[in-house]
């Protein structure tokens, strides 16, 4: 036999396992990793100093393409600090939509980190209906938003508009018969609601589906169980956030434990991991699926319920209906000034964080009174999560690193911002 | 979550004169800490009982040399009437903030650069914030809490990269965000948000090289600063205005 000598491995940025453009030099003895040194900021576009050009309500946009995995979750966490900013409490309608959009978020993010994820690990079919479960969901952004990623749907004070009363159909094409049609359009004939409502009957019979090809799999488990093991302590001294966090058995969920918007008022379990490996982040990952699920129906229950506005009635924050810029003054000044210049804000500074799928999502907003942010910091949980992944790969094998980079759930919009 | 002022009270108690400045704004806690006193606060804040901030979720550097600047007159226009706010690059202007940022900045205040940390406690379930200004506007240097929290080495070296705070004892302080051979500090006011320089293809040369950067930079919002009479009292004021 040979005598094994350490060398480097460049791994990445260009790899389909990165996760986008993470690029890692490894060091490595024989197949065993002694190093890790990731390098990002390769999509770095600096979206902070973007935000102190502009007026607070134009950076909701490029909020979405920070994690692009949980658009809504994003835009969540700037338009809460922008709202403690100014002190204003959108309509309890608009908080139950973002509560809603959030898990439709949370779904959305885990789906693809689930096919990916068991992609990478070797696990093909999974993904084929991950995807399947997404484009549903995607569907319900784009009717709600009109965009399919990048919503750009919350403001501050509310969100951009109501729930639309129809869900877009399918229409007649030469490729499909009428009955496919008739299939594909089944649970579109109603509102967004009821759309979601049927997604939510379904989709735990989906999440059963994955578990059954993943969950118990030999192979599944070889790769995960006791792989990249972090427990309590070190995990809250790597300030590990969201299903990291909890995957280290911490029962720790800014929707229990600093409630924001309308969590308080919803039924919900907060997964737990015990040994913090990666197959107990999975479990959590799953497990968060279903939770979100039930969110989702109480959410829905309640939206049904109660109709009324989506936007605070304040006309120095929130545009006036088209009707009433047309035909009033004062609402036409309001418009102009609030599309040209924006608002100012008080001055102060103000950090909010929501629950986002990743981890812990805070948007620190430093204002001098201004009508845009003197500075903006985003913190990014996939950002800290991923510092970690040096100390987490030590004495692991070449093949542990996709499985680590799997678990973590990067996605390098935010890590690299 | 803890009462914030609790908190505040508790702080204030326990660390007296350490504490250059605290004070609950929009419901959160805001200490402030000279850079001296930094580790041995941060690791009391990390251990002490009433305290366990068991987490650092965040560094982020700020640049204060052009706070409270607005790009706009808004008052005492009167006699020449408001302008577009706009001017052409090479107008001095009002705020460094702008997309030019061209303007050296000479002032020595010693509270130009800070290093601001996001503490949370997963056992107490409360969060403060510390500040700590740097106190060499041309230096900036600050104690690294990579030895308190390792959370904090990443966003420390984001720190260095971004506004060129040097953090002491940080094991590894390289530039993270920004390109391979990058030169200076972009998140810091007085640097162009279109950059100094943009990479082409030279055809000659066959590979990528790096120019002047070639675009025209436009405000398309000044940044205003309003009397805003619903925000008096509200946070704190900014100690004196550009435009008065």
């Amino acid at each position: 036999m040979a005598e094994f000598q350490s060398y480097t491995l460049n791994f990445g940025p260009q790899h389909p396992a990165a996760h986008g453009v993470l690029r890692l030099i490894l060091e490595m003895e024989g197949e065993t990793i002694t190093r890790a040194d990731p390098h990002v900021g390769l999509l770095h576009r600096g979206t902070e100093k973007l935000a102190e050009s502009k007026p607070y309500n134009q950076s909701i946009g490029y909020m979405d393409r920070l994690d692009y995995m949980a658009m809504m979750c994003n835009e969540h966490g700037y338009v809460l600090a922008v709202e403690k900013l100014l002190g204003i409490d959108p309509p309890v309608r608009a908080q139950y939509i973002r509560v809603m959009m959030d898990e439709v978020t949370r779904i959305l993010n885990h789906l693809l980190w689930l096919g990916t994820h068991g992609l990478d690990v070797g696990a093909m079919t999974a993904f084929l209906y991950t995807f399947r479960e997404r484009e549903d969901l995607i569907d319900v952004y784009e009717a709600v938003s009109g965009a399919r990623m990048h919503a750009a749907y919350y403001r501050p004070g509310g969100v951009n508009r109501d729930l639309p009363e129809q869900m877009p159909k399918y229409e007649p094409s030469p490729y499909r018969s009428e009955k496919e049609l008739r299939e594909m359009n089944r649970a579109r004939e109603g509102s967004v609601l009821d759309f979601l409502d049927d997604f939510c009957q379904r989709f735990p019979g989906c999440v059963d589906d994955y578990e059954t090809l993943l969950t118990e799999n030999r192979i599944w488990k070889q790769r995960l169980v006791d792989v990249c093991v972090v427990d309590a302590d070190r995990a809250k001294a790597l300030g590990f956030t969201g299903p990291m966090l909890r995957g280290s058995g911490v029962a720790w969920d800014l929707r229990k434990t600093q409630p924001y918007e309308v969590y308080d008022q919803l039924d919900f379990d907060i997964p737990v991991g015990t040994n913090g490996d990666c197959y107990d982040r999975y479990l959590v990952r799953m497990e968060e699926l279903r939770q979100s699920t039930r969110i989702i129906e109480q959410c829905i229950r309640w939206l049904r319920a109660n109709p009324g506005p989506v936007r605070i009635d304040d006309p120095k924050v929130s545009p006036p209906s088209r009707e009433a810029m047309k035909d009033d003054m004062e609402s036409l000044i309001h418009h102009f000034k609030l599309f040209s210049e924006g608002y100012c804000t008080p001055p102060g500074e103000v950090y909010a964080a929501v629950e986002a799928p990743k981890g812990e999502f805070g948007a620190y907003i430093v204002s001098d009174g201004a009508n845009k942010p003197y500075r903006l910091k985003i913190r990014p949980p996939c950002y800290i999560h991923l510092s970690a992944m040096d100390e987490m790969i030590r004495g692991h094998m070449l093949a542990d690193v996709v499985t680590l980079i799997g678990s973590l759930d990067v996605v390098f919009g935010e890590v690299d911002r | 979550m803890a009462d914030p002022q609790t908190l505040n009270e508790a702080l204030q108690s326990h660390f007296g004169d350490r504490l250059a400045a605290a004070k609950v704004a929009f419901g959160e806690v805001d200490v402030e800490v000279r850079p001296e006193d930094l580790t041995a606060v941060m690791t009391e804040l990390r251990d002490a009982a009433p305290f366990r901030f068991d987490q650092l979720l965040d560094v982020a550097g700020v640049d204060y040399a052009a706070y409270g600047q607005g790009e706009w007159i808004t008052e005492r226009a009167t006699d020449t009437g408001f302008s577009r706010g706009v001017g052409d690059p090479t107008t001095p202007r009002l705020g460094l903030t702008g997309l030019y940022g061209v303007q050296e900045i000479t002032e020595k205040t010693g509270r130009r650069f800070a290093a601001v940390y996001l503490l949370l406690s997963v056992e107490h379930n409360h969060r403060l914030r510390v500040r700590c200004f740097a106190a060499d506007d041309d230096l900036p240097v600050v104690d690294s809490m990579t030895g308190i929290w390792p959370s904090a080495n990443w966003p420390e070296r984001e720190a260095f990269d971004l506004f060129g705070i040097v953090f002491e004892g940080h094991p590894d302080l390289r530039r993270i965000l920004t390109d391979y051979g990058f030169v200076g500090h972009p998140f810091r006011k007085d640097f162009p948000l279109i950059g100094n320089v943009e990479p082409r293809y030279d055809v000659e040369k066959g590979r990528v090289v790096y120019g002047p950067v070639e675009i025209e930079p436009r405000v398309l919002v000044p940044r205003v600063i309003r009397d805003d009479h619903r925000y008096k009292g509200r946070g704190e004021q900014p100690e004196e205005r550009a435009d008065g």
